[in-house]
């Protein structure tokens, strides 16, 4: 059974690996994901946000509502914990 | 601190004088670097959210150190419980008040009705506005996951206590 | 990107993952696995996310470390496979 899941383990690892190959080099300014949005992204963000760091600027204000649902997962998980752990010694 | 060090001392089975030293030295530092971090997210890395952890990391160092009750005085329940919901309600709130002001969600720069600056500085002080609500959320979140981790939920001893009727068992 | 750095970097990542789910004492798998988180930490760092770096250096290898040290404290320190 040990033998089997190393076997699963490695085949994964290797087509991962082999996806890898098709990725854009790092860094590299020609390539598919960094010449759509992020050109406007990079050009435009302190002339419209008045915010020097550009990733800030992102994550408050055009993604704006992804950071709100980080922090709504983060409350609800917090949430969850105190609804099945917490008691009181009064219960 | 409104607990006195020997108070402290009385409530924690082993305590150490290193440790104790240590950690009160540098909790005020580890929280005014948090505050840092919140306040400087514009021009450096860091935001709201990673202020928010190193802040809720600070009393949580406290609580290993001294022992959770002491943890307990420096923050209460409550406040921890009310300030967890102010941080999300911040949020959620300046995004549906953009929407209420005519604006679209989350679109600070509606909130120049309120008060009549440059819609494009709005934007800027709007995310400010946002990272120190998602700061406080994240940081009572930590503390709270932790007290309730720390102590099964029932907010007594934590670790100290644990480690004492564990130590048979382990070793 | 100096690949030096990142080969160094990478190899200890992969010691890192490999002895976390090996060690059988839990405690020193929940340390192996903050040096791991930390190492990531240096890769993203290395590679120019500062923002992502900073997350995991706060979260990864600060909080969830006391969460799992807190979990085994109230459990078993020993795994029992």
């Amino acid at each position: 059974m040990k033998s089997l899941a190393l076997l699963a383990t490695l085949v994964t690892g290797a087509l991962l690996l082999y996806g890898t190959a098709d990725f854009a080099a790092w860094g590299d300014p020609q390539s598919p994901p960094n010449r759509n949005i992020s050109v406007h992204y990079v050009e435009q963000a302190v002339k419209e946000t008045h915010v020097p760091n550009i990733v800030t600027a992102v994550l408050g204000d055009y993604r704006g509502y992804d950071t709100m649902f980080e922090l709504v997962v983060i409350y609800s998980a917090g949430m969850a914990v105190m609804g099945i752990l917490r008691r009181r010694e009064d219960q | 601190m409104r607990i006195s060090v020997q108070e402290a001392r009385d409530r924690i089975p082993h305590h150490d004088i290193i440790l104790e030293t240590t950690v009160r030295l540098m909790v005020p530092f580890i929280q005014l670097y948090g505050l840092y971090v919140i306040v400087h997210g514009h021009y450096s890395p860091g935001g709201g959210f990673q202020g928010g952890v190193i802040l809720g990391a600070s009393v949580i160092l406290f609580a290993l150190a001294f022992g959770l009750p002491a943890s307990q005085e420096y923050l209460s329940e409550g406040t921890n419980i009310l300030m967890a919901n102010a941080g999300a309600l911040i949020f959620t709130g300046i995004a549906v008040l953009c929407a209420l002001l005519g604006g679209m969600f989350l679109d600070y720069s509606a909130l120049v009705k309120i008060l009549p600056i440059d819609p494009i500085s709005w934007r800027s002080h709007g995310i400010f506005l946002v990272e120190v609500g998602v700061g406080m959320g994240v940081m009572m979140i930590m503390i709270s996951i932790y007290w309730d981790m720390a102590s099964a939920g029932h907010l007594d001893e934590g670790l100290h206590m644990a480690s004492a009727s564990q130590t048979d068992k382990v070793l | 990107m100096i690949w030096q750095l990142d080969l160094f970097l990478l190899i200890l990542v992969v010691i890192c993952a490999v002895a976390t789910i090996t060690v059988k004492d839990l405690l020193s798998a929940t340390i192996i696995f903050s040096a791991y988180s930390f190492l990531m930490c240096l890769l993203w760092a290395e590679m120019g996310a500062v923002d992502v770096a900073f997350t995991e250096a706060t979260v990864g290898a600060g909080v969830s470390t006391i969460f799992f040290i807190a979990a085994i404290f109230r459990t078993t320190r020993r795994s029992k496979d």
